[in-house]
């Protein structure tokens, strides 16, 4: 068992699972969507990032782009989320929460691929 | 490289950032959990917004102060230990980031990174120069002042250092590397597309060896040019094709050797391969008879067979004849002691060569010979480049020193191949050939050694007489004799070699009619060279020395003429 490869699976999962959460719900509502699920999901997708820094496998560099654009994705989204809550006046409307979350789903989207490319890498590791 | 450069950042840098992550969002999470006050006193919550602004001023000691509303002691608390944790972090981020600034392995991959990006942006025709000692230096000074780019590689960065600082005019990208090794040789440019040639001149044969190697397997058409000094190395070498094997006792001894048999032949060499516009050496006469040869190690053993070869006799001093596997008679002794040179009949000899290992030892094995017998030819050979003036001042008649003369064979190898053939070919002529060759040239170089180059008859250099000659124009080899400013006038200098096809014509005659790419070799003074460039380039030039009449040059004149004939 590797260690390295057990705490790499177990941020990227827990990134796609958090993400997950915090874009379940009706889509534009403000109340189902949680500001520290969001929170959790940015600093749990950074630490995934950064573990795959200096991975010079093929399957390592997609993987860090992959954790890159969820951070993106991600950081805006709190972006938008910040600007509209203290910035603007009009506060985090039906409008905004639509916006952050289908923000938040892309970064899900990204984080799908790579918990794929994480199966694949794994299945074909053979012994 | 620079991939490398970028992966060995982020691989560093791996933990230091983990734990900031950690540390802000602990301090962040934490200072929106922990309750407060608002203005009013009621129960107030610190946003993630409001909570992330805060950690970021105060963990990086900017402190700012307490937003929105002034703090409760629970949010105080955390804040404290936020401070400690972030700063911690932060330190710890920045002073890995340091050390790995610091780390000389990462310092050596900056410079490798830098050297193969200033490689890859030459855009001109370049020589790998592996080895930067003696030879090395001579071979990049002549090379840069001729405006030829080089790249250096040396396994050590003193003479890395040493390169920087001397003034050559022409950036020369240099690198502390292991030359031995193919993945240095691909970095200094073993590959690209402009690399003309790679020079193995570092002190170890086997390293020679191995670049030699990489360079023909690597990039066959490359042009590897190598030394080597011992037998065994220089054989195998040849064995795989490398283009040039030079073997400094060798070439040292072989023209000892032709100043014995032919000197007016010697006299030729040397003023071909010396440098242009330096003082004209003047003829040696080694004489004929008995010649003592001081030290029997591979400079004596190769001296030692070419004057055999030569029939000419001679008697061995040498401390350790066991070691050296000297021949039977050999007197044994260093040769600085008279003692010992009596022995070896001082006396009776005519020449001797002072070749072992050690400068001081040859100096004053000289020294001593000619306090026995003034007569003497005396021959020594210098180790350390350093110690010229001491050789200088002994006045020898003929001094060994192997960096220059290494460098010497080496360049005229990479700056006028044709000249390196022009001399295989003058070695089957007789010395009366090469004394009448001297005359001429003596006529035309005016004290000063010559300048030699190769003209090929092909545009763009050429461009004049290659039209010429596809109109069906005759060109002979006199029109480029000629002097442009009078064509009744030749310029200074001869034409040496043609080579056209696979035929070989040595001193073609004057009136010769050149063909296109015809490739001739002129030597004589270096004011010829460019005179003759400009005949080679410009029509109306040409034409002048064809016919004797000078064309008019722009459009309006042409016309002129036309009208006026």
């Amino acid at each position: 068992m590797n260690i390295e490869k057990v705490v790499f699976s177990f941020f990227i999962v827990l990134a796609l699972t958090l993400n997950f959460g915090f874009f379940l719900g009706v889509f534009d509502n403000p109340l189902h969507h949680d500001v520290y699920e969001l929170f959790a999901a940015i600093v749990v997708n950074l630490i995934a990032t950064v573990l795959k820094f200096g991975d010079r496998t093929h399957v390592g560099a997609v993987l860090l782009a992959a954790s890159l654009v969820a951070d993106l994705q991600l950081l805006t989204a709190a972006l938008v989320w910040a600007v509209a809550a203290h910035v603007s006046a009009t506060g985090v409307t039906a409008t905004v929460t639509a916006s952050i979350v289908s923000l938040s789903g892309g970064a899900l989207l990204a984080n799908v691929v790579s918990v794929v490319l994480l199966i694949i890498e794994i299945a074909t590791l053979r012994r | 490289m620079q991939d490398r450069v970028l992966f060995l950042v982020l691989r560093r840098m791996r933990l230091p950032l983990l734990v900031l992550i950690g540390a802000y969002s602990v301090a962040v999470l934490g200072l929106t959990l922990v309750p407060g006050l608002d203005g009013a006193g009621h129960a107030h919550h610190l946003d993630f917004f409001h909570a992330f602004y805060v950690i970021s001023y105060t963990v990086t000691t900017i402190g700012f102060g307490e937003l929105p509303y002034p703090f409760t002691d629970a949010q105080r608390l955390w804040i404290l230990l936020s401070i400690y944790t972030g700063v911690i972090a932060w330190f710890y981020a920045i002073g890995t980031l340091l050390a790995l600034l610091q780390d000389p392995a990462f310092k050596q991959l900056i410079r490798a990174a830098r050297f193969g990006a200033k490689v890859r942006r030459l855009t001109e025709p370049f020589h790998i120069i592996c080895g930067y000692g003696d030879t090395g230096n001579l071979i990049v000074q002549s090379m840069t002042r001729r405006g030829m780019a080089v790249v250096v590689l040396d396994r050590d960065q003193e003479r890395i250092n040493e390169l920087s600082l001397e003034n050559l005019g022409l950036p020369v990208p240099a690198l502390c590397a292991d030359a031995s090794q193919p993945a240095s040789l691909l970095l200094a440019g073993l590959k690209h597309p402009w690399c003309t040639g790679a020079v193995a001149v570092t002190p170890d044969d086997q390293v020679n060896l191995r670049i030699a190697i990489a360079g023909k397997l690597l990039n066959p058409s490359l042009k590897v040019i190598s030394r080597a000094q011992s037998h065994d190395t220089q054989a195998n070498m040849v064995s795989f094709g490398t283009d040039a094997v030079t073997n400094p006792f060798d070439t040292f001894a072989d023209r000892l050797a032709s100043a014995l048999h032919s000197p007016d032949l010697h006299l030729l060499f040397q003023w071909l391969t010396a440098r242009p516009g330096g003082p004209l050496p003047r003829r040696l006469d080694p004489p004929r008879g008995t010649w003592i040869l001081c030290g029997y190690g591979r400079f004596g053993k190769s001296v030692n067979r070419y004057l055999q070869y030569e029939g000419v006799p001679t008697i061995i001093i040498e401390k350790e004849p066991d070691k050296t596997d000297a021949p039977e008679g050999t007197v044994i002794g260093r040769g600085t002691e008279a003692v010992t040179l009596r022995e070896a009949h001082i006396e009776s000899v005519v020449g001797i060569v002072a070749g072992t290992d050690d400068d001081a030892n040859n100096l004053s094995i000289i020294v001593t010979a000619r306090a026995l017998n003034p007569a003497l030819f005396t021959v020594a050979r210098q180790n350390e480049r350093d110690n010229a003036p001491l050789f200088e001042a002994a006045s020898l008649d003929l001094v060994m020193e192997r960096a220059s003369m290494l460098a010497g064979r080496i360049l005229t190898l990479i700056r006028t191949p044709m000249l390196a053939e022009f001399l295989r070919l003058a070695r089957h002529q007789n010395n009366e050939w090469a004394g009448m060759l001297v005359e001429r040239l003596r006529h035309v170089v005016r004290g000063r050694t010559p300048d030699v180059w190769a003209v090929e008859i092909k545009a763009p250099r050429a461009a004049a007489v290659a039209a010429a000659l596809s109109e069906g124009q005759e060109v002979h080899i006199a029109h480029l004799l000629a002097d442009p400013g009078d064509r009744n006038r030749s310029l200074p200098c001869l034409a040496l070699l043609l080579l056209r096809g696979e035929e070989e014509t040595l001193l073609p005659g004057e009136p010769l009619p050149l063909q296109e790419n015809d490739r001739l070799l002129f030597c004589g003074h270096p004011e010829a060279r460019s005179r003759m460039f400009r005949i080679l380039r410009d029509q109306n030039v040409l034409g002048y020395v064809q016919s004797g009449v000078l064309h008019p040059d722009g459009y309006v004149w042409r016309r002129w003429a036309r009208r006026n004939d």
